[in-house]
C-alpha cells in the first residue's frame, strides 16, 4: 500500500489550496472592480464564471475550435454579456440607490442562470485539459497542469489590471471614479462609460476564471451562486475595493479551506474560511489590506 | 384617443382568443379521465433526479394513450416541480388533492420531500408512491409498520451499503475510508455506512465530507492517501462524484478499490470521469445495465425496451433514476387497469396485488409489512471496464 508522508500532505493541501483560490481571488478582484466605480456589488459575478467555462465548452468542444481561438472567443462574448448587463439592468434605472441597483444584479443573475439551463441543460460539461492530464510530481505532491493554467492566468490578470489601472489614461479615470464620482464628472470623465467598462472588465476576468477552472472541476449551469459568495468573502477578507487585498483574501481564503478539510475536519471546511472572515472584520472591519478611512465615506 | 382604440383592440383580440380555445377544446371524452398526479424536483439543484422522472412518466403516459388508454380511459399526467423545496412539494400535493382531484400521485423524487408530504397524503387518505431512497417513508417509527398510503420504488441506501460489505467481505478487506458530500443523500448514506459497519466487521478510519458545490476534493483524498485504506466507498451524487474520481486517479491513487454509491447510475459520469472511473465499482439496478442481463434474467426485456424507447424519445442516455419512476407509473397503470380509479382501491391493489412485478430496479413484492417491496438481488455489482458498465463477477 503506498502511503504519503505528513509534508507531502501539507505541500499537497498547500497546492490545492492555491488553486481553488485563485479561482476566488479571480471572482474577488471582478468584484472589486465593480464596487470601486459604482459602489455596488454585483451578484451576478459568479454567472460570468459559469458562462465563461461553458461558453468555452461550446467553443472548444462543440465547434472543434482550437483553443487559442476559442478561449479570446469565449472571453469577448463573456464581456458582450457584460455589457449587456449594464446597459439593460443597470444603467436604465432613473434613479440609482446601491440596494436598488444590488437587487437588479441578484434578478440578472437568476436570468442569467436560467437561460444557461435552457440552453445547456442541467448536467455539468466538461472541457480538455490545456495541457494534458499526467500530473507532475512534486515533494511527494501530486500538481495537474492545468493548476499552474489557473494561478498563471491569475498572474497574468493582476499585472494587466495594474498596468491598466496605473499607466493608461482609461484606467486613471476609472480609478478617478473610484474615488470620487462627482469630482471626476466635473473633471469631464464620462462615469456611465467608466461603469459600463468596469461590467466589461469584469465579466471578462469572470470568463478567464471559468475557462481555467472547467478542466478541473466541470462547470454546470448552477455553479455560479457558489463561486459568487466564495469570491465575495474573499473581497471582504482582503478588504473591500482593493485589489491585492482581493487576490490574498481569495488565497488565503482556498488555503484554509484545504488545510482544514484535510488537517481538522473536511465537514467543516466552509466553516473554517468563515470564522476567519469573521475574526479578521472583528480585530479590523475593513479586511486585511483595505484602508478603513475610505470606508467611512463609502455609501456601501 | 389612440389609447382608447388600443384598448378596444385588445379586448377583441383577447375575446377572440378565448374563442379559439374554447373552439379548440376537443369535445368530452366518452369515457371519464383517469388523472395522475406527479410531484418530481424538475429544477433546481436535483433536478438530475426530477428531470429524467418527468420524462419518463410523460413518456409512459404518452405511449398508454396512444396505445387507446386504459380500458378506454384517457390517462392524465399533472406533473408539478418541487423544485426539491418541501413547502412547494407541500403546496402541490394540496393542489393535486383538492383542484385537479387525481386518484393517485407519483413522487416526491427526494427523500426530504417524501418525509414532508407524508402526514398529508395520510391525511387526506390518497395513495403516493415515492421514488426517493429513504427507508423511513416506508417506516412508521410509531408502529414499526409502514405508513398506510405511501409506497416506494427505489431501493433503500441500507441495501446498497448490504451490497458493497458483502462484496468486501468476500474479497478479504475491511479497513475502509467513507466519503460523502453533506446533503441528505450523502448524509443517508453515511449514516447507513456507519451503522452496518459493525455487522460485516468493517473498520471506518477515515470518514470524509464535501459540499455539493465543491470543486476539488483533492485535500480528503490526500488524507485518506496518508492513512491508506484498503477501500474508499464514495456516497454522492452529481458532478462531485466526478471530481472525486479524477482527483483520485491525479493522486495516483486508482490502485484503492473504490466504489461508488448507487447514484452513480449514469453513463454520463463515466465520460465526464475521462478515463478515472476505470475499476470502479458500485451497486445499480437493472435499467442501467440492461444489455449486460443474460436472456434468463426476467428484468431483462422490461429494461431492454425502456432503455430504447428513452433513447429514441429524448437523445440522451439513460439515467437510473427515470426507473423510479417507471416503476411507479406501471403500478399505478396496473392497478387501474385491474380496479379503476378509486382511491382505497387503489391503495388496497397497490398492497395486495403487486407481487412478483418486474420493474426497473427490481422484482417488486409489496405487502402489508413492506411497502418498498425489494430485497438486496435488486442491486448488481457493477464495475467500470473499457468506459462501460460490466458486471462484477
Amino acid at each position: 500500500m503506498e502511503t504519503i508522508s505528513f509534508t507531502s500532505q501539507l505541500f499537497q493541501y498547500l497546492i490545492t489550496g492555491l488553486t481553488v483560490g485563485s479561482v476566488y481571488a479571480m471572482v474577488a478582484v471582478g468584484f472589486n472592480i465593480i464596487y470601486n466605480v459604482t459602489e455596488i456589488i454585483n451578484f451576478a459575478q459568479g454567472e460570468f464564471v459559469m458562462l465563461g467555462g461553458l461558453i468555452m465548452v461550446f467553443f472548444h468542444v462543440g465547434m472543434a475550435l482550437p483553443l487559442v481561438l476559442a478561449f479570446p472567443a469565449t472571453v469577448i462574448l463573456v464581456t458582450l454579456v457584460g455589457i449587456l448587463l449594464d446597459r439593460l439592468a443597470i444603467s436604465p434605472i432613473r434613479q440609482p440607490s446601491v440596494l436598488t441597483l444590488i437587487i437588479a444584479t441578484i434578478a440578472a443573475s437568476i436570468l442569467i442562470k436560467g437561460i444557461a439551463m435552457f440552453i445547456w441543460g442541467k448536467d455539468p460539461f466538461d472541457l480538455p485539459a490545456f495541457s494534458g492530464r499526467n500530473p507532475i510530481t512534486v515533494m511527494g505532491a501530486v500538481i495537474q497542469p492545468q493548476y499552474f493554467w489557473v494561478i498563471g492566468f491569475l498572474i497574468v490578470v493582476v499585472i494587466a489590471l495594474s498596468i491598466f489601472f496605473d499607466r493608461t489614461i482609461i484606467g486613471k479615470a476609472m480609478s478617478a471614479c473610484a474615488d470620487n464620482a462627482d469630482a471626476a464628472k466635473l473633471v469631464g470623465i464620462n462615469v456611465k462609460q467608466m461603469i459600463l467598462l468596469s461590467f466589461a472588465l469584469s465579466a471578462a476576468i469572470g470568463a478567464v476564471a471559468g475557462v481555467t477552472m472547467t478542466p478541473i472541476s466541470l462547470m454546470e449551469y448552477d455553479r455560479g451562486a457558489m463561486l459568487a459568495v466564495k469570491g465575495f468573502g474573499a473581497a471582504i477578507l482582503g478588504g473591500l475595493g482593493s485589489f491585492p487585498g482581493a487576490i490574498l483574501g481569495g488565497l488565503i481564503m482556498g488555503a484554509i479551506e484545504s488545510f482544514g478539510a484535510g488537517l481538522v475536519s473536511s465537514g467543516y471546511k466552509d466553516a473554517f474560511a468563515l470564522i476567519v472572515l469573521l475574526a479578521v472584520l472583528f480585530f479590523k472591519p475593513s479586511g486585511i489590506l483595505g484602508d478603513i478611512e475610505i470606508s467611512k465615506i463609502k455609501r456601501f | 384617443m389612440i389609447l382608447k382604440r388600443i384598448t378596444i383592440l385588445i379586448t377583441i383580440c383577447l375575446f377572440s382568443i378565448g374563442l379559439l380555445i374554447s373552439c379548440a377544446e376537443k369535445p368530452p371524452e366518452p369515457k371519464k379521465t383517469y388523472k395522475v398526479g406527479a410531484l418530481f424536483s424538475v429544477t433546481g439543484r436535483t433536478s438530475f433526479l426530477g428531470d429524467p422522472e418527468k420524462k419518463t412518466a410523460e413518456m409512459i403516459a404518452e405511449q398508454i394513450n396512444a396505445a387507446g388508454g386504459i380500458n378506454g380511459h384517457n390517462l392524465e399526467l399533472i406533473v408539478y416541480d418541487t423544485e426539491g423545496d418541501a413547502t412547494k412539494a407541500n403546496l402541490a400535493l394540496k393542489k393535486l388533492i383538492t383542484q385537479d382531484k387525481v386518484s393517485v400521485v407519483i413522487g416526491p423524487s427526494l427523500s426530504g420531500t417524501s418525509l414532508a408530504v407524508l402526514p398529508l397524503a395520510e391525511q387526506h387518505e390518497i395513495p403516493l408512491i415515492s421514488c426517493a431512497a429513504s427507508y423511513k417513508i416506508v417506516h412508521n417509527e410509531k408502529t414499526g409498520k409502514p405508513y398506510k398510503w405511501v409506497f416506494k420504488t427505489p431501493q433503500t441506501d441500507t441495501m446498497a451499503v448490504e451490497a458493497i460489505y458483502r462484496r468486501l467481505k468476500s474479497y478479504g478487506l475491511n479497513y475502509i475510508a467513507i466519503m460523502s458530500v453533506t446533503t441528505g443523500f450523502g448524509a443517508s448514506g453515511r449514516g447507513e455506512l456507519l451503522r452496518l459497519a459493525p455487522k460485516y466487521g468493517m473498520n471506518i478510519i477515515a470518514d470524509e465530507k464535501y459540499g455539493p458545490k465543491d470543486t476539488d476534493m483533492t485535500a480528503q483524498l490526500t488524507k485518506i492517501k496518508g492513512i491508506g485504506p484498503q477501500a474508499i466507498i464514495n456516497w454522492s451524487v452529481g458532478p462531485t462524484q466526478v471530481t472525486v474520481l479524477r482527483n483520485r486517479s491525479d493522486l495516483g491513487m486508482a490502485n484503492i478499490l473504490f466504489f461508488q454509491s448507487h447514484g452513480f447510475g449514469s453513463r454520463k459520469n463515466i465520460e465526464l470521469a475521462a478515463g478515472a472511473a476505470e475499476g470502479v465499482l458500485a451497486p445499480l439496478g437493472a435499467c442501467n445495465i440492461a444489455e449486460l442481463l443474460t436472456a434468463y434474467d426476467v428484468q431483462r426485456d422490461v429494461a431492454m425496451k425502456y432503455m430504447q424507447d428513452y433513447k429514441t424519445k429524448y437523445n440522451e442516455p439513460l439515467s437510473s433514476f427515470g426507473g423510479h419512476a417507471w416503476d411507479a407509473m406501471y403500478m399505478v397503470i396496473n392497478a387501474l387497469t385491474e380496479i379503476g380509479d378509486d382511491k382505497v382501491k387503489i391503495r388496497d391493489y397497490l398492497e395486495n396485488n403487486i407481487k412478483g412485478f418486474v420493474g426497473q430496479h427490481g422484482v417488486f413484492n409489496y405487502s402489508a409489512d413492506d411497502h418498498n417491496g425489494l430485497t438486496d438481488k435488486a442491486f448488481a455489482m457493477v464495475i467500470v471496464k473499457d468506459g462501460d458498465w460490466s458486471l462484477a463477477d
